[in-house]
């Protein structure tokens, strides 16, 4: 592990060294350590890049870090992780990846995961994407996040994306049992020419299921997001989307929402809102004594709070 | 001192495509040590005003001095930092900014919880329950409207400018609010109300009327002035002042 690493490692998982518990780092697609317990037990695939993380029944407050770091050019890694999370388990999951290109080629890390809850089972998911690098190459990631939900379980995502990625894609698929939760935090800010599209995909199946999905997104520059979701009430539960944007400078963000009651007991909700800082803030926040740039950036970090 | 030199300000009618006077050539000074309280009905241009001098609006024509200064260029921030305070009619809402943050922003530095608990109890909040609050509408309207004022008191400064700072606050803090008028007592205050308890605090009193014509002076002269209105909106006042006395 060099310097580069260990930054990396501090802004996508708050990692300073090599954590306890269990945890992979994986290193420009190769493995560069690991620690695979009996309570969260971490084991290779043998057909495909990636691995098995098999958290075991009533495992709880336990934590596993899975960093990925990517620092050099002209290389794609493609990873298919799974997670097994074990009945009334509640464990955390920190998954950032962290892609730093000085080259010309580009870099790019799709992650492939899916998670599997087993009844009563708890996981926080936090996945953190940022890279850096002067080269000219492209940073790219487009996971795709599949989660599977069983009766009684929650599944908390808050994934993070603030800034120096050129492209992403992201696509979340989520199918929701009887009584299960997904709550999704989601922050995105973008600068420059970068582009940024996410998209979910919830499909509510279970009675009394329950989504909620915030998506904050600043975009700057000349750069541009595509929000979209499609939520799909299949039972008696309740759904709720909501895409604020703030848009700067002649940047755009385009949201695009479905909701689907398919269901006549599903109450589903979309909320959305794009647009620039709102003047009276500016306004409250000078009158305070800051100046206008300052303002600005305050009112945005609050937003990405 | 505060004073104000032929100032107008005017809109553009969205209707009718016409220039609308909204203030017309208004001469106002405002004292040191003294609380000025502005009254009158809707629209007349109260609230303008208090934009006009923080600085949110640039005046058509005219001029402000701040102690002899002509400020009427200055920016917002530098009216700000000149100890130019201002407490909104209607506080602005802030997706993800906690009550803590904006207290030190107010206050420009860092502020520890006993810091706090005195900006926040002097307008009847507990800070236990609130430093952590969003700034959003997850607060009520009176919440909202009180934070605002200890935003204005975490601040400090030498002219504090407080729109209708008792709308939406309910009676029982009435006498909080009235105590911080007078912590003021040594600033140039100008507060825009319509309540006879806040009118009674002022050493002066300015009326704004809707043909615009303003008139100002010792709160007894305007009293008396006030009481002679026929006009409805100025019945609470009356009414009050004829409650209490007779
Ligand atoms: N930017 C503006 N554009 C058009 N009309 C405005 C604007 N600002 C204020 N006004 C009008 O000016 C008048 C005075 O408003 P305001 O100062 O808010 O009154 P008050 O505070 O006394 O109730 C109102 O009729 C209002 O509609
Ligand atoms: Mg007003």
């Amino acid at each position: 592990m060099d310097k580069t690493d260990e930054a990396l490692l501090d802004t996508i998982a708050d990692l300073h060294g090599i954590p306890e518990g269990s945890f992979n780092i994986r290193k420009n697609g190769k493995l560069l350590a690991r620690n695979s317990g009996t309570d969260i037990e971490i084991v290779s695939k043998t057909d495909k890049d990636g691995i098995d993380i098999i958290v075991k029944p009533n495992v709880k407050n336990k934590s596993v870090h899975i960093p990925v770091l990517l620092t050099v050019g002209d290389f794609r890694d493609t990873v298919y992780n799974d997670f097994y999370i074990g009945e009334n388990a509640d464990v955390t999951i920190i998954a950032g990846c962290g892609i730093h290109n000085d080259a010309c080629g580009d870099a790019e890390h799709d992650g492939i995961h899916s998670f599997y809850l087993s009844k009563n089972a708890k996981v926080r998911y936090v996945e953190k994407h940022y890279a850096s690098g002067s080269g000219s190459g492209k940073k790219v990631f487009d996971p795709v996040t599949k989660i599977y939900l069983k009766e009684n379980s929650c599944f908390i995502l808050e994934s993070t994306q603030l800034g120096g990625v050129t492209y992403t894609n992201r696509k979340t698929v989520a199918s929701v049992g009887k009584n299960a939760q997904l709550l999704v935090k989601e922050k995105i800010l973008t600068d420059g020419e970068e582009r940024a599209a996410t998209d979910f995909k919830i499909r509510l199946n279970g009675k009394n299921s329950r989504a909620d999905v915030v998506s904050r997104s600043v975009a700057k520059g000349k750069s541009l997001q595509k929000f979209q979701s499609d939520l799909i009430g299949k039972n008696e539960c309740f759904g709720h989307v909501e895409c604020d944007g703030i848009v700067l400078n002649d940047a755009r963000i385009i949201s695009t929402p479905k909701i689907d009651a398919v269901s006549p007991e599903a109450s589903l909700v979309h909320e959305a809102a794009v647009g620039k800082i709102a003047g009276e803030q500016l306004l409250k926040l000078m009158s305070l004594g800051l100046t206008e740039q300052e303002a600005e950036n305050t009112v945005i970090q609050g937003f990405l709070n | 001192m505060l004073e104000l030199k032929d100032i107008s300000y005017s809109v553009r009618d969205e209707v009718h495509g016409k220039r609308q006077a909204i203030l017309d050539h208004v001469n106002l000074t405002f004292d040191d040590a003294a609380i000025s309280v502005i009254t009158g009905p809707n629209g007349s241009g109260k609230s303008t005003l208090i934009k006009i001098l923080m600085g949110f609006e640039k005046p058509t024509t005219g001029r402000i001095l701040f102690n002899g200064e002509d400020i009427t260029a200055l920016s917002v921030t530098e009216r700000a930092r000149k100890g130019f305070t201002i407490a909104f009619q209607q506080p602005v809402r802030f997706k993800g900014i906690t009550v803590k943050k904006l207290l030190e922003i107010a206050c420009g530095k860092k502020m520890d919880t006993e810091g706090m608990c005195d900006c926040l109890s002097s307008v009847g909040l507990c800070a236990r329950n609130y430093i952590d609050r969003t700034v959003d509408g997850t607060l009520s309207g009176g919440e909202l409207k009180r934070i605002e004022l200890a935003t204005a008191i975490a601040k400090g400064g030498d002219v504090y400018l407080l729109d209708e700072p008792e709308a939406g606050i309910d009676l029982w803090s009435f006498e909080d609010l009235v105590k911080i008028f007078d912590r003021l007592r040594d600033k140039t205050v100008i507060i825009v109300s319509h309540q006879q308890r806040i009118l009674d605090t002022a050493d002066k009193i300015v009326l704004f009327d809707n043909d615009k014509l303003i008139s100002a002076g010792r709160k007894e002269e305007m009293f008396e002035k006030l009481s002679q209105r026929p006009a409805l909106c100025w019945r609470n006042i009356k009414e009050n002042e004829y409650g209490q006395n007779g």
